[in-house]
């Protein structure tokens, strides 16, 4: 293929039964149609790809139109860039629609996590916590000790403890393609992926060398 | 959106029709091994709850003295058929009242019928 993925949204999750009759958690996104905004080729950039733009949004500012004139793609409102194989096989204004998808493909999906605020060491690096007996006070979800005494008399650098959790990219690699309904360009994708519904994802083929899993 | 239209389901026409509160048999496939046989479990449906592939039911039943309750998936292939067994009047949707009661306290009345 010439291009490795596309751009779409998370839906939400359903439940889909495999011909054995077992049930599978399936996550359902919308992939594409994204169209072709530029193309960045190794005289000119120093790399290849593909930008691709995918969805609306009311009015684009002027530096937008303007980079958006030689595709005609409309009020694009997410343009993310993606690797191609072959750049000379796509035209900047190329619409790219979820045909490329088939049932038992696997693919990875990249998306920005849910953010989960200034989290504990429990919720963040699965800590076990405190004793919840035993007269123990104020200790039932702290992190213990954070080092020695005075030798080294310091915390050591990179030691897990609270603080910022999720709002991040996140890939889940090697998702199995349950169905393509290309009619409604809707995808479903076997297991969870991260952040919310209505959120942006990237779907790409995972890589032919990628280790089988799941 | 509205994630209930997104796949497709086919109602399977060996399940009968049936409300809360109704007494029901479920002919459940259970895969054994490489085997596959027929288990009916019978009882009351307490609750269904409606969400499209995920749409469920559950159905309890005294076994032995102790209360069993059992959750299906409606549209399941595992489920072989369903008999309305008897059909129950009931006022509420959810009939988790009936998991303090036993024997006697615990019947349900049969729709349909005239009053005396």
């Amino acid at each position: 293929m010439a291009i490795e993925g596309l751009l779409g949204t998370k839906l939400g999750m359903v439940q889909t039964f495999d011909p054995k009759g077992n049930v599978h958690g399936c996550t359902v996104l919308e992939a594409g149609p994204c169209v072709v905004t530029q193309i960045r080729t190794k005289e000119r950039d120093g790399y290849e790809a593909v930008q691709l733009g995918y969805g609306t949004k009311k009015r684009l500012n002027e530096p937008e139109k303007g980079h958006l004139q030689a595709s005609s793609a409309g009020n694009v409102r997410y343009l993310r860039e993606f690797k191609a194989d072959d750049i000379a096989a796509l035209t900047i204004g190329q619409k790219l629609t979820i045909d490329m998808f088939k049932a038992g493909d696997r693919v990875d999906v990249t998306a920005i996590s849910k953010g989960r605020g200034f989290a504990g060491v429990v919720k963040r690096h699965g800590f076990s916590g405190g004793p919840k007996t035993h007269g123990q006070s104020d200790r039932h979800r702290a992190p213990g000790s954070i080092g020695s005494g005075t030798t080294p008399g310091r915390v050591l650098k990179g030691l897990r403890m609270a603080g910022h959790m999720g709002s991040k990219q996140v890939t889940v690699k090697n998702l199995e393609v349950v169905e393509v309904n290309a009619a409604r360009g809707i995808l479903l994708v076997k297991g969870p992926v991260p952040g919310a519904a209505s959120g942006l994802v990237k779907i790409r083929h995972t890589k032919p060398d990628a280790p089988k899993q799941r | 959106m509205d994630m209930s239209s997104v796949v497709e389901v086919t109602a399977n026409p060996q399940i009968k029709p049936f409300r809360v509160g109704d007494t029901v048999r479920v002919a459940v496939k259970v895969v054994e091994g490489d085997k596959e046989r027929i288990q009916n479990f019978e009882g009351v449906v307490i609750k269904r709850r409606n969400a499209g592939t995920s749409t469920n039911f559950t159905v309890r039943r005294i076994s032995n003295g102790i209360g069993v309750e059992r959750t299906f998936l409606v549209y399941s292939p595992r489920i072989d058929k369903l008999d309305v067994l008897r059909e129950g009047r009931v006022r509420r949707a959810k009939l988790f009242y009936l998991r303090g009661l036993t024997g006697k306290a615990a019947r349900i009345k049969e729709r349909g019928r005239t009053r005396k």
